[in-house]
């Protein structure tokens, strides 16, 4: 054997360079995560006030707040939770539950694999060219939240299948052999069981679609509305392009209104994170299986 | 009265073309405990799930032959599978309580079913425990977790939960294989008391269970019936070498 | 004659099995039938998306390959004020900037993974990985955002002409796609069976020898998927690359100082632009046009990594 043949001291150095190496790498990774947060959030929290967090815009958006950003970002992502559970969670079961191994079900993989690798700025295309025009629902709350929802449909999909294959196939016979019939075995054990794992896929979902800037540009983002929506066929601002708009549109914007910005999309979209890991590891003790 | 399942030429062969079923056939009576017994991997287990067509539940497979149950066979287009798995209950290998309580439990299969009644539950649930010999232990702890039981009252448990249905047939797949031996006595004297109102089908855990449970035995050996007989015959004189083999321990 | 008999009734069991009666679905309650439909329907529908996504691409963007000649379609100038809509420049921009992206993230990428998954103590990897999950979380406008800020000014100050440039734009692509690679290399050295590590140290090997002789090639294939996704998720990101890749619409001359230089991508081309043209424009069914190129592209490579390992995309569902 070659690897024995080589001296031993020689072995031991290039394992110890080499493990050097692999760390120095990881910490390569690591320091800029922990930098990039800090930095935001020391020279943002600054900005943040009750006023920013609850006024609308004043001054040519230099000053007061960004209550309709925010706001707007919340409905949107209520909007594309609306459009996008049903689906998934349906698309989910039937491939947990329903598909046998046939050529629709390799084709069902194949498209939420693909529309996984779908970058974002095509779906705001799509949702362009569908719901705006095509559909004529303008350039709207409706549009946007359509455009969200197909978008985070493969994330949510694969997690809640991971979620309902997890759940013990014992309680299925059990439960058919109880003469339950399919669905009801799937209404009554899979889905209570397999929920923690479906509502951290969820969740995780919705922070992406909160912070996503492309699929929104052409499909329901305003650069600045005084006033709140009214119903689903209005535009809104949102967090993630008022962030844009005022870091790259708007000339003499004060640096701090900018990092309070980004500061808040971030806790926002990072908050969402931090409640779905909660969820999962909070479940998972009080299984009794 | 005539048998109260007839199983007539059935082969079954999983997805991926192993055979589990070789031209089997065999009846079984009313009112008995009919054990079926043999190696690992002779095709009892899949026998069982023919029975209440839990086999369904497994992809691509084929069966061929005929099942009668009460006089019909159960593979006829338009059998209602579902009623025929709650006159045909199951207990499992492994004691699986379903998540929730020990009174959720009981009436799940009720429940399912549509039945609604409090009162109606409630006689079932204190009437299916008793029959499986559970109700003193467990009468005051109804609604806690099921998973808190020990391993012999979860069986026991699994068994009333079949028994809410009030099925004809119960099958047994190897009820006491993970229980100490005063739990599997126990489960054992259950079983003799539960033969006078329900057909049992059971695969038992060794021979000497096989022998201190049966009525009627069969022997199965990869995937065909060897021989079937009263338990006296078959743990006595029994007629082909290959039972008697192996009911005396000289085999493989 | 019996024996004909059973033939007809086994036949029968075997159709049994396969196909649900339809008068027991009908008995059980309209209420589950509809429901399974839906279930069936939904599954079905993510098919009929793509379908769809692909369908309204090609809708408002086929005049642009039926309209431009393909010559200057592909031509290398990119000025649509003047009517010229070669999207050679932007091609290059992608690729440069995404390449950038690879170049960086790759190394570290699976020398992360390897880390995680072979050499850090249980301690580390439970404060690494969800940093790591928190880096696949912030925005790319966040990102963006930062390099606009914060890291421009530090690449101007190495000597760079502008801050805004293709090598900015990498490295704020590498550390997005950084996730992605991790955790799927990750998983793809957790499938190497701990036998073959057990083997190899049991000779002799160091640990070292051990993940580079053993390790690594065991995971060969699920380590090239997580490379390709790392590439769909870099060529398919829009907002941080238009805030710092600098949107300059030339292809820069190939040189050392290549990634020094402004570039404009695809994906910021059709965020920057669309907002502008005129519905049903040349302009606006060549943005459109761009798009069927990105999503033949990103269709393409997830395709490839898809034939790679299909059971871990099928758990990631592509993402991370």
């Amino acid at each position: 054997m070659r690897l024995a043949m080589r001296p031993a001291m020689k072995r031991q150095q290039t394992q110890k360079i080499a493990v050097g190496l692999i760390t120095g790498a990881a910490v390569l990774v690591v320091i800029p995560i922990v930098l990039v947060i800090l930095y935001i959030v020391v020279q943002g929290i600054g900005a943040l006030s009750w006023e920013f967090l609850t006024a609308p815009p004043r001054n040519g958006m230099t000053e007061g707040g960004i209550m309709p950003a925010i706001l707007g970002t919340l409905i949107l992502t209520l909007g594309t939770a609306i459009v996008c559970l049903p689906l998934a969670i349906g698309a989910a079961i039937y491939l947990a539950e329903y598909a046998s191994d046939n050529r629709l079900t390799r084709w069902v993989r194949l498209a939420i694999v693909n529309l996984a690798g779908i970058p974002s700025i095509v779906y705001g295309l799509f949702g362009l060219g569908a719901f705006v025009l095509f559909l004529q629902f303008g350039t709207s709350i409706l549009a946007g939240s359509l455009t969200l929802g197909i978008m985070t449909l493969p994330v949510v999909i694969s997690t809640a299948e991971e979620a309902i294959l997890s759940v013990p196939q014992e309680f299925r016979l059990v439960s058919q052999s109880l003469g339950a019939t399919r669905w009801q075995t799937i209404r009554h054990q899979v889905l209570p069981h397999a929920m923690p794992g479906i509502i951290t896929g969820v969740i995780l979902g919705l922070s992406r679609a909160a912070g996503e800037t492309a699929p929104i540009l052409f499909t329901v983002a305003a650069f600045y509305v005084p006033h709140l929506p009214q119903s689903i066929s209005d535009q809104t601002m949102a967090l993630p392009y008022h962030l844009y708009v005022i870091a790259t549109q708007v000339p003499g914007m004060p640096l701090s209104v900018q990092y309070g910005t980004a500061l808040v999309l971030l806790l926002l979209v990072l908050s969402l994170t931090v409640v779905a890991t909660v969820i999962r590891t909070r479940m998972r003790r009080r299984r009794d299986w | 009265m005539g048998p109260k399942i007839v199983v007539k030429n059935v082969y079954f062969t999983y997805g991926d073309g192993t055979e589990a079923l070789h031209n089997v056939s065999m009846e079984i009576a009313s009112y008995q405990i009919f054990v079926l017994f043999g190696p690992a991997r002779a095709g009892k287990t899949t026998l069982l799930r023919l029975f209440n067509r839990l086999s369904d539940l497994i992809e691509n497979a084929t069966v061929q032959g005929q099942i009668l149950f009460n006089g019909r066979d159960i593979f006829e287009r338009g059998t209602d599978v579902i009623d025929l798995r709650r006159r045909i209950g199951m207990v499992f290998a492994i004691p699986t309580p379903l998540p929730g309580s020990i009174r959720d439990n009981i009436t799940y299969g009720l429940r399912m079913a549509g039945i609604r009644n409090r009162d109606e539950l409630e006689s079932r649930v204190e009437r299916s425990l008793t029959q499986a010999a559970l109700w003193n232990e467990v009468k005051d702890r109804l609604d806690k977790p099921a998973s808190a039981l020990s391993g012999g009252q979860k069986q026991r448990l699994c068994i009333a939960r079949s028994l809410a249905l009030e099925p004809e047939v119960l099958i047994l797949d190897n009820p006491t294989s993970g229980l100490d031996p005063l739990s599997t006595a126990m489960v054992e004297e259950s079983l003799h008391e539960l033969k006078q109102r329900y057909t049992i089908i059971m695969v038992p855990h060794s021979v000497q269970q096989a022998a201190r449970v049966a009525t009627t035995a069969a022997f199965m050996l990869d995937g065909e019936i060897i021989e079937v007989g009263s338990a006296d015959q078959i743990f006595g004189q029994p007629q082909v070498k290959q039972t008697e083999d192996y009911v005396t321990g000289r085999f493989g | 004659m019996a024996n004909l008999n059973d033939f007809a009734k086994a036949r029968t069991a075997q159709i049994a099995l396969r196909v649900r009666p339809m008068g027991v679905w009908l008995r059980r309650g309209r209420l589950e039938t509809l429901i399974e439909l839906l279930i069936r329907l939904s599954g079905v529908s993510t098919i009929v998306i793509v379908g769809l996504i692909f369908l309204f691409l090609l809708r408002e963007g086929l005049p642009a390959f039926l309209d431009i000649p393909l010559r200057q379609l592909f031509g290398s100038r990119w000025y649509p004020i003047e009517g010229f809509y070669g999207i050679w420049p932007l091609l290059v921009g992608s690729l440069v900037v995404t390449a950038g992206a690879i170049v960086i993230a790759v190394p570290l990428g699976l020398t992360t993974a390897v880390y995680l998954g072979e050499i850090a103590p249980v301690w580390q990897r439970e404060i690494l990985k969800p940093l790591i999950e928190v880096l696949a979380g912030i925005p790319s406008i966040v990102l963006g955002f930062l390099g606009w800020v914060a890291l421009a000014p530090i690449i101007q100050s190495l000597g760079a002409p502008t801050g805004l440039t293709a090598l900015t734009g990498s490295l704020i692509l590498a550390y997005m796609a950084l996730p992605t690679i991790i955790s799927i290399s990750e998983d793809a050295l957790y499938a190497v069976p701990k036998e073959y590590r057990d083997g190899a140290l049991a000779i002799g090997a160091t640990q070292w020898q051990t993940i580079w002789r053993v390790v690594l090639p065991a995971a060969r294939s699920g380590l090239a998927m997580a490379v390709m996704l790392g590439i769909g998720r870099a060529i398919g990101e829009t907002m941080a690359v238009m805030m710092v890749t600098g949107n300059a619409a030339f292809i820069p001359d190939l040189g050392l100082d290549l990634p020094l230089h402004p570039v404009r991508t695809m994906t910021a081309t059709i965020a920057a632009e669309m907002g502008e043209v005129a519905q049903g424009s040349l302009h606006y069914n060549v943005l459109f046009g761009i798009g069927i190129v990105l999503f033949v592209v990103t269709f393409a490579i997830n395709l490839v990594a898809g034939r790679l390992v299909g059971s871990v995309v099928r758990r990631r569902g592509g993402q991370l």
